[in-house]
This record gives C-alpha cells, structure tokens and sequence, in this order.
C-alpha cells in the first residue's frame, strides 16, 4: 500500500553547539490512506514535532517528509499553503474557530478561501457537519455551542473538500471523558467513511487505542508501536 | 462477592427459579461471569438452609420451582450493600514487581520491560475498544455492556498510566544524574 505521509530517517534538532536539542532522531514511518495512527509519548517527546513536520509547518534538520510521494520541504510557502487548504485538515485542543462566524461559515471557510462559490462551499460545509453529527442550528456561534460540539465543528473543517489527511493535536484535552470519547469514536469513524487518514497526538492511552496503530515515541525516538488485533498488516512493527 | 450475594440481589427483585437466576445474573454483569445452573441450585440449597431464601410451590407449567428471598435474606443483602473493603491488600502484581525488580537491577532492561509490557497493554486496551459488541445469545442491556467496557478500559489504562510514570520518573533519573545512573545501576543487587 503507497504511503501517504511518508518520514525517512528524519532528524530535527534546534540550537547549535551544546544549545543544541535533538527533538527528532532517526524517525521512519509511513502513514496510509484511510489509516489511523496515534502518537504518545511524554512532554519534551517529539510527538508535537513530529506533527508540525506531517503538517508542513516546518522542515526537518536531516531526512525527508513526504506527502503523497512529494517532499514537503521542497514546496514553496504558497504550495504548503495550498496544501494545507486542500489535502491536510488540522484539529487542535483550543478549538480554534473564528468566534465572528457561524459554525457553517467557520466549517466552509477553507473552500471559500480556496475560491469555491459560497453556496457550493456552504453545501459541502453542511455535509461534513451532517458527518460529524450536526444537522441543527448551523447559524449559530461557537460559544453557542458545548466543547464536543465545537470540537465537531472543527473536525468538519479538517476533513471538509475531501481532505486526505487530519492531523489532530490533543483535541480532547479540554473536554470530559464521555465527550472525548465520542469525539475519538468520531475521528475512528473517518478513515472508513471518507478515506482520510488520521494521526492523533494524546497522552490518553483511552484514546490512543482506537487508533489501528499506536507510535510510542521517548528522546526524539519511535520507540514502540502497537497494533491493534485484526488490523491489516499495513506496516512491521519497530524492530 | 460470592454468587450467593448476586442471587440474594436478584431474588430481592422478584422471586424466581434457577435458570432465570443464572440469566439474570450473566446479563446483569455484562457477560463478564458466566455461571452454570448446578452452581446456582447448589448455592440456593446452601441460602436456604442458612434461612436467607425459601423455595415456592414447583410451577406445574413449568416444572420448576421459584425461589423468594426471606426478611432474614434481605437484612443479608442490606449488610452486603452497606459494606466496604476495610483491608488494603499490598500492590503484589506481576507487573509491578517486574519493573520494580528490573529497575533495581538494570535501568536500561527496566525501560525495556515498560516499553514491552505497555505494549502487551496497549494492545488489549485496542481489543477492548472493539469488543463492544455482546456474546451472541446473551440478553444484552446497552448501558451493561458500555459499562463493563468502561470497567475493562479504565483498569488497563490504570496500567498504561503507571507505566508512562515509571518512564517518565526512569527518564528524568537518567537525565539528572548520568554518570550516577551509569555507576550505581546495572549491578546486581541495585540501588548502594
């Protein structure tokens, strides 16, 4: 199977000299179509860079990250940006959403961005909310509506215009446990549904094993990774 | 808890005869202790000779006979709600006397063990996660099952947790002090 997101031997270190930290060593990994993949690993890890790298947001020290066959780091700042628009959604702990919008222009707004016709857009916004379990009151502001809803509200921005991939950063972290449950049973439901791959970051092993694989990463490295039973076998597990 | 306070349980609800006992008390706990009839009538015959339940007039439907729980029954059952463990028994599992041990004799083999044993655990929290379905044939109540799942969930990530704590602690250890860490451990007998 053709990896989607792709990291070969990958090192990122920040400061020079005795300054210098390795966030990253030797990481090689692969991200399939419709995969879901969850990373943990305690502070200070490298979980938060490794996803900054998936995401574009910024380039390794050594190695290469690759998104659908292309290397990231060579993309111009307006083909990251296209990419981020088009292909990767983002899903963070602080909900992000643009508070001056209804949940139905915050979901639509990458596409309008994008240059799609409002009701075009509006149309695709209302489907990626109706996927995510909203149907009702889409006119309304975020603070109208709870942490889990919100955080829904984000999830069909991430995956709204068919996106391939949803980097999603504890997006659990201010919500109780039942609510951040239904919110990862949601994110488990994406890759079948809409063949978006999904790499999570959480500390919360509750979390973590919805995922089909679970990274573990210590010092900068890719230390464990669990498979879930049944799951196909995609990938080796670390050696 | 003994089956005998599960049946005394489901006996306060409304009298009933063996099979149905066994039932109620496999869908009641989710699936998770399964019990067979000759266990339940023995457990009956040992209620009612203690006074706690009394046998009814067998069905002439059914062929069976009902069981009803006693005033004696129910104070049983009352002083069985009421009660809390009073012992703290001494944290003796396997695996935490595994790490503790490979901790006290090789640091590096001790972040192996946590990595290794996390794994195993992750593993099956990701089995648990998917088997929220029931056994097919067992009466199934939504709210049972979710619940039993949470049960199963919340006690492997007891594990998980304690286990990204000995990383963590392992980890800040061997940062704070290497040349400590490299002399004083990896001996036998540990810690000096």
């Amino acid at each position: 199977m053709t990896a989607l997101l792709e990291f070969v031997d990958v090192l990122k270190r920040y400061g020079d000299g005795p300054q210098e930290i390795r966030a990253l060593t030797d990481v090689t990994l692969e991200v399939a179509a419709g995969e879901f993949l969850a990373v943990r690993g305690p502070s200070g890890s490298g979980k938060s860079t490794l996803l900054h790298l998936a995401g574009g947001l910024d380039d390794p020290s050594a190695g290469h990250v690759c998104f659908d066959g292309h290397e990231i780091s060579g993309f111009s700042l307006k083909e990251r940006a296209a990419l981020r628009r088009r292909d990767i959604g983002y899903v963070f702990q602080r909900l992000n959403l643009v508070s001056g919008l209804t949940a139905i222009e915050n979901v639509s707004l990458p596409l309008e961005l994008e240059g799609v016709a409002r009701r075009a857009a509006r149309a695709q916004a209302m489907d990626a909310l109706h996927d995510v379990g909203l149907d009702e009151q889409l006119d309304r502001y975020p603070d109208d509506f709870s942490g889990g809803q919100q955080q829904r509200i984000a999830i069909a921005r991430g995956i709204i215009g068919n996106r391939r991939l949803l980097l999603a950063d504890e997006p659990t972290g201010a919500l109780d446990t039942i609510t951040g449950d239904a919110v990862i049973e949601l994110l488990a439901t994406l890759p079948a549904a809409h063949g978006t791959a999904v790499v999570l970051v959480t500390h919360e092993p509750r979390y973590a094993a919805w995922a089909d694989r679970v990274v573990s990463m210590r010092d900068g490295r890719i230390v464990d990774i669990a498979i879930a039973p049944n799951t196909s076998p995609i990938h080796e597990p670390v050696a | 808890m003994g089956v005998r306070e599960g049946l005394l349980a489901l006996l306060d609800r409304e009298p009933a005869h063996g099979y149905q006992l066994k039932t109620g008390f496999e869908a009641a706990t989710g699936g998770v202790w399964s019990l067979n009839v000759g266990q339940v009538y023995a457990t009956l015959e040992r209620l009612e000779r203690d006074g706690f339940v009394a046998s009814e007039e067998t069905d002439e439907h059914t062929g069976k006979r009902p069981y009803r729980i006693t005033a004696a029954g129910a104070d049983e059952l009352g002083a069985w709600w009421a009660a809390t463990p009073s012992d703290d028994p001494p944290p003796r599992d396997e695996l935490m006397v595994k790490v503790l041990l490979a901790i006290a004799t090789d640091q590096k083999r001790a972040l192996d063990v946590v990595t290794a044993q996390r794994n195993a655990l992750m593993t099956l929290l990701q089995k648990r996660r998917r088997e929220s379905v029931p056994a097919p044939g067992r009466p199934s109540d939504p709210l049972v099952d979710r619940l039993v799942v949470d049960a199963l969930v919340v006690r492997a990530e007891a594990d998980l947790r304690w286990l990204d704590l000995c990383e963590e602690r392992l980890v800040a250890e061997r940062d704070a002090e290497p040349a400590v860490a490299s002399s004083s451990r990896g001996r036998k007998g540990g810690r000096s």
